[in-house]
């Protein structure tokens, strides 16, 4: 692979379309995004289920489902194309080049064998490293992934850690490679509220030591607040926002971000009612034409149900709606006074 | 009726039904045993002869190979038995009394498979041990055994002319009572599953009686698998069935199944007349086949992990 | 005491523990011993006609198992529950329950679970109404049903469909409608919104929140999420490990915690304002509840633990300096001795 130049994103991902082929007809559930993550960067993907964040992580990774298929678009992890990559190669990227946690920590170990043969594999597997200085690193990834007596623990099985510490091996496992990136898919959201704390606060500090960047894929967004720099906020199938972190909470420049910030109930905020945005995500097979939020939007107008808004950048942010489009900014007090 | 045209449109747009054309050995299946089932059902009016009306067989007939061979005739199209009766016609009524068997047996089986299951399930404790027990003893004996067993004290306890008359009763019980263990399992493990689900919870708070929600609620959730085995459980039936006929203490010989035909050509065997038992075999086999085939699929079918 | 100040709610010493040993044969072959969760270990706790009484806490807590004993799901190992003067275990038969079970109804945590996919959303509606026999006739039983989905915000019309047609938040409305098809007063609300994403969650709070104001229900709110408690509870109780340790009106629970594990509770919630504030996420797991720590449970996690809290189990005693009749209850020797520092918080976060 050449070196890449300085100021290349570390992951770019373009105009990429997932769909799943059934027999009532092809459904879209990624609709052309395109966003990048630099070196050691953390981006949080966040949206609510149906929006397509899991599904875009595992498109990344190679991972779909079949019969989901990636049908348009490019990904680029440091300059080279790993969408296109013949399974074998995609298995060598995956593991060496970007590691990846799920929501399940079980699911991600097999419980036949101990956690530390597990790790050595994987160790051995992409570096060239010998069985005893391999177990040599697993331990010590066990011990900075938080695990007491990480010697001892080694040799245990899947079975015999609580939820939490499975989730660190899981991270260590994650790690072992030296990875440049790593794909965590919810990987607080099967965990107590005093563990999430725990594991959230590893995860930020592993990765800034290790200089990794991580693609956080998440519905809650106290997580993204707390760990990533940059977010993208996902809508049936789109980026809906994406922008530095403090930027999309403190000043959210989608209707749709605005009414997700406001539905979340927060400790000291005493009101009788959480803003609410009515209706649901609408399901694949029937996405509204114009904006897919149009008809939940309290800020609609004409534009929105005809014409869809791709991402249009407004300072730090890009927002894909019309309230932001550069050539309305006389149309939008008009818009706005409407709505 | 456009309710009724509505719904029948929704069930041939259905996912099953469209796995069900994508699959043509199922298709071809399901028209087999179709045809069994017409076949079988309306055997008294369409077979082409009434073998068991003693004044229109003609002894002359007898032993006449099938009707394309040299010396076969063209109305006996599978050739005759010793006594001069159609072999296909006789195949048609066997095979009639065999699916009734068949059919009863699973009836018979389910029923007690679902209540004992469902008890068993739902109860839990001591009951459960209890049924789940029995059911393992019950298991550890093939199935033939069992039925030979249930027909022998049949035969040792009941008087002779009674036995005869409820024989089949009897063969169906047995057959019954040797496979009912599979629908107790199956039943009993989704109704635990479906036991801790919120929707039974809020039946109990509301405070119905245990019966109330077995029936209501965890009934309709179980038996999706139950109709994959009863499907299977209908092949298997008629194979018992068949093993006991064969082996003489099945259905009386005046109601022949397919089990009793192959008996009785079995004994012509060597002496050349191979069709009076080949074909009732074949019938048997292209049977059980067919059934055991549509219930694979939908075994497949009705389970989402596979889909 | 009058009717209207009489608590509807009265736990006394509730305790339910569950036998967890392995099968008879496998104890004889294998030795192994036998085997008791206490779930449940000594719970107290008054709710008052019209509030939401929340009870907060990590897995294994026995937050659920105190809703379900309520309910009447599970019977007590000891203790006494008592809603409305009338004391839960005194009633042996079911039809001498039904006029209870009527007033309480419970909503549950799994949108997905909660409705029988077999049935119309109709008769899943009606079902409380022909169990205990409210409205005679077909017609009647309709108009109540549809009066019912209106209620929640659902259309007359999606009676007729099943559930599976749904989302997960349209679901949620069902279960509800369902819940008040009885006309009760008392609310059992498991997790009513966990499984929910957050714009749904919304929805169903404030709709629980409408509800309660018209038709003047007392909520039983089970809930880990500390933010949503915050928001829907007039009191919290904090469980660990099968009993209380702290007890408070909402706002002085959260702007004055006491005992060690509601601080850490209350320093796991997210930042969202963004405000720089220092988390401290403590160290350690919630214990084996099969084999739990000797005096106070708490004890192997806690920064101020010593001796005394080793050995011996704290009882819920009123705190000092808080306002007589709003004093919060905690089980902590630290907190009794005085030894711990203060930590008040100020709510006006936003």
């Amino acid at each position: 692979m050449p070196r890449p130049p300085a100021n290349q994103p570390l992951l770019q991902v373009e105009n990429l379309v997932v769909e799943f082929p059934t027999r009532r007809g092809v459904l879209r559930a990624i609709d052309d995004i395109s966003f990048h993550i630099d070196q050691g960067e953390v981006l949080g993907v966040v949206g609510e289920s149906g929006a397509g964040k899991s599904l875009t992580g595992a498109a990344i990774i190679g991972l779909l489902e079949p019969p989901g298929r990636i049908a348009g678009g490019r990904v680029f992890l440091d300059g080279g194309r790993i969408d296109d990559l013949p399974p074998e190669k995609m298995r060598r990227v995956r593991g060496k080049q970007i590691g990846a946690i799920f929501q399940d920590p079980l699911t991600s170990l097999n419980p036949l064998y101990s956690i530390g043969r597990q790790l050595a594999e994987t160790i051995t597997t992409h570096l060239p490293m010998s069985e005893a200085e391999a177990r040599k690193r697993a331990i010590e990834l066990l011990a900075e992934v938080g695990i007491p007596a990480p010697d001892k623990r080694i040799d245990h099985y899947p079975h015999q850690f609580s939820g939490g510490m499975r989730q660190r091996v899981v991270i260590a496992l994650a790690l072992c490679a030296n990875p440049r990136l790593i794909i965590a898919d919810e990987p607080t959201t099967a965990l107590d509220v005093s563990i999430q704390a725990q594991i959230i606060a590893l995860l930020k500090r592993l990765c800034r030591d290790h200089g990794t960047a991580v693609m956080l894929i998440t519905h809650d967004m106290g997580v993204i607040a707390e760990t990533a720099d940059r977010v993208a906020v996902m809508y049936a199938g789109r980026i809906a926002e994406v922008g530095p972190v403090r930027q999309v909470i403190k000043h959210a420049l989608h209707p749709y971000t605005e009414g997700l910030m406001g539905s979340i109930p927060s400790v000291g905020m005493d009101r009788q009612r959480l803003a609410q945005i009515d209706g649901a995500m609408p399901r694949l097979n029937a996405i509204p034409q114009g904006c897919a939020f149009n008809p939940r939007c309290p800020k609609v107008f004409d534009r929105c149900r005809v014409e869809r808004p791709d991402l249009m950048a407004q300072g730090t942010t890009q927002v894909a709606c019309w309230l932001h489009a550069p050539d309305r900014a006389l149309a939008k007090a008009a818009g706005g006074g409407r709505g | 009726m456009t309710a009724l045209a509505a719904k029948l449109r929704s069930a041939l747009d259905s996912d099953l039904f469209f796995s069900f054309r994508h699959s043509p050995a199922t298709v071809a299946a399901a028209v087999t045993v179709l045809v069994f089932l017409l076949g079988a059902g309306l055997a008294p009016w369409i077979a082409p002869h009434n073998t068991y009306e003693v004044v229109t067989l003609n002894l002359s007939d007898a032993f006449l190979p099938p009707a394309w061979t040299e010396s076969g005739k063209a109305s006996f199209l599978l050739g005759t038995d010793d006594q001069g009766r159609d072999v296909l016609s006789t195949i048609m009524l066997g095979a009639r009394v065999s699916l009734m068997v068949g059919f009863a047996a699973v009836l018979f089986a389910a029923t007690l498979g679902i209540t004992l299951g469902l008890v068993s399930g739902y109860v839990g404790g001591l009951v459960d041990a209890a049924i789940m027990r029995v059911a393992d003893v019950m298991l550890s004996f093939p199935a033939v055994l069992i039925a030979l067993l249930i027909d022998g004290i049949a035969r040792g306890v009941l008087p002779r002319d009674l036995h005869s008359r409820i024989s089949i009763y009897v063969l169906i019980a047995a057959i019954g009572l040797s496979t009912w263990v599979q629908y107790a399992r199956t039943v009993r493990a989704t109704t635990m599953v479906e036991k801790s689900k919120e929707y039974v919870m809020a039946a109990r708070v509301i405070g119905l009686h245990p019966a109330l929600i077995m029936l209501r609620h965890v009934l309709p959730n179980v038996l999706g698998p139950v109709l994959v085995i009863a499907t299977i459980g209908l092949a298997i039936a008629v194979l018992t069935e068949a093993t006991l006929s064969f082996l003489g203490v099945g259905v009386p010989p005046t109601q022949p199944s397919l089990g009793t035909l192959i008996r009785v050509g079995n004994n012509f065997l060597y002496s050349g007349e191979w069709w009076m038992t080949i074909f009732p075999a074949l019938a048997l086999v292209v049977l059980v086949l067919s059934v055991n085939l549509l219930g694979d699929w939908l075994r497949d079918a009705l389970n989402p992990k596979l889909r | 005491m009058a009717e209207a100040s009489r608590p509807l709610v009265r736990v006394q010493g509730l305790k339910r523990y569950f036998d967890v040993s392995a099968p008879l044969l496998n104890r004889l072959l294998e030795g192994q011993p036998r085997l008791t969760l206490r779930a449940v270990d000594g719970v107290d706790f008054t709710i008052n006609r019209g509030e939401t009484f929340s009870i907060v806490g990590e897995s294994g807590c026995g937050k659920s198992t105190v809703a379900r004993l309520i309910v009447g799901l599970y019977r007590p190992t000891a203790g006494v529950i008592e809603f409305d003067g009338a004391d839960m275990s005194g009633f042996r038969s079911r039809k001498e329950m039904a006029p209870l079970r009527r007033r309480q109804q419970m909503i549950f945590q799994d949108p997905y679970a909660s409705l029988n996919p077999r049935w119309r959303v109709r008769d899943i509606i009606a079902e409380p109404i022909r169990a205990f026999r409210l409205i005679d006739g077909n017609a009647a039983i309709v108009a109540r049903t549809d009066e019912l989905l209106r209620q929640v915000g659902l259309a007359p019309a999606d009676g007729d469909k099943y559930p599976h047609e749904f989302s997960g938040g349209q679901r949620q409305r069902i279960s509800i409608a369902r819940a008040l098809a009885s006309q009760p007063e008392f609310l059992i609300c498991d997790e009513p919104t966990s499984a929910l994403d957050v714009s749904v969650q919304a929805q169903i709070l404030n709709l629980m929140k409408d509800l309660q104001r018209e038709l003047k229900l007392t909520y039983l709110f089970i809930s880990h999420n500390l933010a949503v408690v915050y928001h829907i509870s007039d009191h919290v109780a904090v469980m660990y490990l099968g009993r209380i340790a702290e007890l408070a009106p909402t706002r002085v629970l959260f702007s004055r915690p006491r005992h060690p594990y509601t601080r850490m509770l209350l320093d796991t919630i997210p930042d969202l304002a963004m405000t720089g504030r220092q988390r401290n996420p403590v160290a350690g797991e919630v214990p084996n509840p099969i084999n739990p720590p000797t005096g106070c449970g708490f004890h192997p996690r806690c920064p101020f633990a010593n001796e005394r809290c080793k050995i011996e189990r704290p009882e819920p005693l009123p705190a000092r300096g808080d306002a007589p009749g709003s004093a919060a209850l905690v089980a902590c020797h630290g907190v009794e001795e005085g030894r711990l520092p203060d930590d008040v918080r100020p709510l006006n976060a936003a």
